[in-house]
């Protein structure tokens, strides 16, 4: 075998490689290439319980965004969260942000209630109204002791 | 009894000194891999041997490893009613653990006894002897390309390895099983993480290294004879592969991801 074909062989091996790891660290790591495609804005929450980096953005179930930090507030004791919102979805003042559950037992992700009013949230903006997810260990405490956080009644 | 623990620390100095001499190949080696000159021409060789020609093999075990990971985890899921999870299950298992550590162990047995039978044998009929007296460094000649060879084609592989898997699992389970296509796909995207693929990235990369490094170990310090030299293949493919399996539960338990 001729030395051209065999380089020619190598760099088709090489390039099929390379495009196999692109599609996988870009169609599924999520790794992102072209740097940030859209604008970040943050919220505050109660308690995130469980939100995890990466986590879904949606409005109406669409997803829109991904979460791309989770910090804490170390003088209220908040959750920061940070989301990278895509640059053609404008977000009003008033929009609330709350963190669900897909299914019963599924992941954690945003979601953001559409708002009504004329301003937008800029670039680093904040979402005012937050709501905390709903945990269902505490529903059930409630449900089978009456009383909330799981405590046990006193007889 | 004197002689029991005499043939103890014969053993155990034996051992010690095969560790040290592996250690200190692999250190000659990595030296020799970063001081010119550098021959492109063999390293391209190299690249075409371990990792074009294992194309085939790849290609092979990658589709029937997804596929029947498709079939037994489609029966699997639907006893809970999570069929959903189909395309997590397939991708991860993939790409954490069956793409690094299958693709490794098929070059091993492809290229890797190839590899130790051909050094073996250059040091029987003494042409390693012969390149030394040419003042060619026989580590530099032989050892290197097929290191860095091996560092580069592996994790090439392992990407092709998982990529062919993911689509083997999506025949089964989408086109056979009635998955739907956009469930299969959406849901691998949502749980696989940039993590796991650097992890099975970093796995295919040691093992690209442990692979090379054994294999040309036991072929340039073979027995004498035909003996020698099979005895040498058997067990550079045997070391390599246990190498391996080990090694994968070494870096998993230590990269643990969530």
């Amino acid at each position: 075998m001729g030395r051209l074909n065999l380089e020619v062989l190598v760099g088709l091996f090489v390039l099929i490689g390379i495009a196999a790891l692109a599609y996988l660290s870009i169609k599924l790591g999520k790794l992102e290439v072209l740097g940030s495609r859209g604008y970040t804005v943050t919220a505050e929450f109660d308690s995130i319980g469980g939100l995890k980096n990466g986590a879904s953005v949606e409005i109406a179930g669409v997803e829109v965004g991904r979460v791309v930090g989770i910090s804490l507030n170390n003088e209220e004791y908040r959750a920061v969260v940070t989301m990278r919102i895509r640059l053609d979805v404008k977000l009003q003042e008033d929009v609330i942000a709350s963190i669900r559950t897909k299914g019963l037992i599924g992941e954690k992700y945003v979601a953001i209630n559409p708002g009504a009013a004329e301003t937008l949230i800029k670039d680093r903006g904040k979402i005012r109204e937050t709501t905390s997810p709903v945990e269902v260990e505490e529903l059930l405490g409630k449900y089978i002791f009456g009383s909330p956080g799981g405590e046990k009644p006193k007889p | 009894m004197e002689k029991v623990l005499e043939g103890i620390g014969r053993s155990f100095l034996h051992l010690l000194q095969t560790l040290g001499r592996m250690g200190v190949f692999l250190c000659t080696a990595l030296f020799l891999a970063v001081v010119p000159p550098f021959k492109s021409e063999h390293l391209i060789r190299q690249v075409h041997f371990i990792g074009v020609k294992s194309i085939s093999i790849i290609l092979l075990t990658a589709a029937f490893t997804g596929m029947v990971l498709g079939l037994q985890g489609f029966y699997t899921l639907r006893k809970f009613g999570s069929e959903a999870l189909l395309g997590p299950s397939v991708a991860l298992s993939l790409i954490r653990e069956l793409g690094p550590v299958l693709s490794a162990l098929m070059v091993t047995g492809r290229a890797g006894s190839a590899m130790a039978a051909e050094i073996g044998i250059m040091r029987i009929t003494e042409q390693i002897d012969a390149l030394t007296a040419m003042g060619l460094n026989p580590v530099k000649h032989l050892v290197v390309p097929k290191v860095i060879a091996g560092l580069i084609t592996f994790p090439l592989l392992m990407a092709i390895f998982d990529v062919i898997g993911i689509y083997g699992g999506y025949l089964v389970g989408v086109q056979l099983l009635g998955l739907s296509s956009g469930t299969y796909f959406g849901e691998m995207a949502t749980s696989v993480d940039m993590a796991d693929v650097k992890m099975g990235f970093l796995k295919s990369l040691s093992f690209g290294l442990l692979v090379t490094w054994t294999c040309t170990y036991k072929g340039f310090y073979t027995g004498y004879g035909a003996e020698g030299v099979s005895r040498a293949t058997t067990e550079a493919v045997v070391l390599s592969s246990v190498l391996v399996l080990a090694g994968d539960y070494l870096i998993t338990s230590v990269m643990h991801v969530g």
